[in-house]
């Protein structure tokens, strides 16, 4: 019998032999990485498991960047112990303000993961790299703690239900879309333990930013992880990027699936998750009209350029709502960069935007767009649980980077068709 | 290995922000600390009044949500010895086990148990008693077996480093 993509990458990464769905091993890993959160926690236990070395100094990463550039005393010294743990233990892969940018975002486009890796990150949406056709699961910061030491972790081999797309997508609908319509269909725990596998024409089609936002929210369905198999949209992506060789895996045409869910996305609308889960989801023509005090675009999520392109082009020559405020940020700053040659930066700043450095600040009410008692926001992140981006008695709408700019526009959850 | 202690029981997919909310992610490291503000935003009282090896009975996708073993650390330091539940997410599966947390995934208890009955609960065995009876649940694996009876994964690590590399 076949295997899908994921059977073979982790049977290239552990010893046991006849790998079967549920067995629980051990796995070589590729490249691990924590931020300014998941880090210190682990730099302590690392130090009380007794070892003396990183097991690979190129191959860890640590990136200040949820509360980071430092929001206040607190948060100054925690990323302080990852810069000095990376200047003790010679890791390479340190990124100060500057060079930071969302981990998930920044690590692809650095080319540190790569197609067939093994990637854990003690971060839930590690996942997001499974876009490149690699393994990448989030843990904790014990987990991310022994990987250091010893280069494996322990996991049990998931089983994979794939998703088959097809149909023409209708204008503005993109990856969050169709990310949040299928999340919509099989719950917040829909794909629990298991490994999404997202394929079909229509994702061999989408970009890698599209398929990047894709596979970040296979973890608000519970999975293990999400993946896409590595086509000739992956390879151009990750030409003059890779640091290290790589190695192509595919499913068999014969591997076993949990199950086969194959979606038609003629029909589908752009979509909206609403309070406070990212399963309650409704199309914008069910979702316009409430009200909104702040629009965020930006995130692991949808911080990458085509996401910036999107928005810029809604609100080229618009002006935000009084009442609203927009904030734009940038994932990494070879985005960012990319964004003021390009003129998009220009655009969201005339329209009333505030544009910031990287970081992953309001998504997780950490800081840089909090909301109070009571207030509304539209936001590209990926969790609108409660008190997500600030007070309990607040909501958070998740949709598309296309959404949320023409919803900033009107004061109002709204479509793109509205103002365009 | 047993234990017998109250039940605070709660519904399904209770999340990471509720049990330890993302605010207090970087200001707080000092585990007891974090204990005081275990599951704050779902039942005010539960930091005040839990006591040692209470045991914490939900419904499905316990712990769902963001990475921070903050989650699993506040109700391990809060005293809880358990953790029963009919499903639980991923990340917090594992990141229980590694702090040495035992988990519980089974279905029938966690439906028929009410909040404050006393219940008691053999790992080895897999039974699990409570007033509506005696209910069996699967052994886990036994690598998971060994880093909980470890006391969680780091000194498991601590003695895989000493064994295998000498160091």
């Amino acid at each position: 019998m076949g295997k899908t993509i994921v059977e073979k990458i982790l049977s290239a990464h552990t010893d046991t032999d006849n790998l079967r769905v549920g067995d629980i091993i051990k796995a070589r890993v590729d490249f691990a990485f924590a931020n300014d959160i998941t880090a210190p926690i682990a730099i302590k236990y690392f130090k009380e498991s007794g070892a003396r070395q990183v097991f690979d100094k190129k191959r860890v990463g640590l990136i200040p960047d949820h509360f980071a550039p430092n929001k206040d005393i607190k948060s100054a010294e925690q990323c302080k112990l990852l810069k000095e743990f990376a200047q003790e233990y010679e890791i390479e892969n340190y990124f100060e303000i500057g060079k930071m940018g969302v981990e998930h975002a920044l690590l692809p486009e650095k080319g540190l993961v790569l197609p067939g890796d093994v990637v854990v990150g003690a971060d839930s949406h590690t996942d997001t790299s499974g876009a490149l056709g690699a393994f990448a699961i989030g843990v904790g910061s014990t987990d991310f703690a022994a990987v250091m030491a010893l280069g494996e972790v322990w996991l049990k081999v998931p089983s994979t239900i794939k998703f088959i797309y097809s149909g023409k997508l209708k204008k503005w609908v993109s990856g969050k879309d169709l990310i949040l319509y299928t999340i919509s269909k099989i719950g917040v725990d829909g794909a629990n333990y298991k490994v999404m596998e997202f394929s079909g024409e229509v994702i061999k089609g989408l970009s890698m930013d599209s398929r990047f936002t894709i596979c970040n929210m296979a973890i608000e369905a519970g999975a293990k992880t999400g993946i896409i198999e590595p086509d000739e949209i992956t390879l151009e992506y990750i030409k003059g990027r890779a640091k290290r060789s790589f190695q192509i895996y595919n499913s068999d045409p014969d591997a076993h699936y949990e199950k086969i869910i194959e979606i038609n996305v003629s029909k589908i609308e752009p979509q909206v998750a609403f309070p406070h889960l990212p399963e309650n989801t409704k199309p914008i023509s069910e979702a316009k009209g409430i009200k909104i005090d702040q629009s965020i675009i930006g995130s692991c999520t949808n911080g990458r350029i085509e996401d910036l392109r999107i928005a810029a082009e809604i609100l080229k020559g618009q002006q935000v709502h009084s009442e609203v405020r927009l904030i734009i940020i940038p994932a990494t700053q070879d985005i960012y960069l990319q964004a003021i040659r390009e003129g998009l930066i220009e655009i969201f700043i005339t329209a009333g935007g505030a544009v910031s450095t990287p970081t992953c600040g309001p998504c997780l009410g950490g800081y840089m767009g909090i909301l109070a008692k009571g207030e509304r926001a539209i936001s590209t992140t990926n969790r609108n649980f409660v008190g997500r981006m600030g007070h309990p008695e607040s909501e958070v709408y998740l949709a598309s980077p296309a959404i949320a700019a023409a919803s900033a526009i009107l004061g109002r959850i709204a479509s793109p068709e509205e103002v365009k | 290995m047993s234990i017998k202690g109250k039940v605070w029981k709660y519904g399904d997919d209770v999340n990471t922000d509720v049990i330890f909310p993302g605010k207090y992610t970087y200001t707080i490291t000092d585990p007891k600390e974090m204990a005081l503000h275990a599951l704050e935003d779902l039942d005010s009282k539960f930091a005040k009044e839990v006591k040692k090896e209470d045991i914490v009975v939900a419904g499905r996708n316990f712990g769902c949500g963001s990475s921070r073993e903050q989650a699993a650390t506040c109700l391990k330091y809060a005293g809880v010895g358990a953790i029963v539940a009919k499903s639980f997410s991923r990340i917090f599966f594992r990141n229980a086990i590694n702090q040495g947390l035992p988990l519980v995934q089974c279905k029938e208890a966690a439906g028929n148990i009410s909040s404050g009955e006393l219940i008691e609960i053999n790992f080895e065995k897999g039974k699990l008693s409570c007033k509506k009876g005696v209910f069996d649940f699967p052994p886990l694996p036994e690598l998971v077996l060994g880093i909980l009876k470890d006391g969680g994964l780091i000194p498991h690590t601590k003695k895989i480093l000493k064994i295998e590399k000498g160091e």
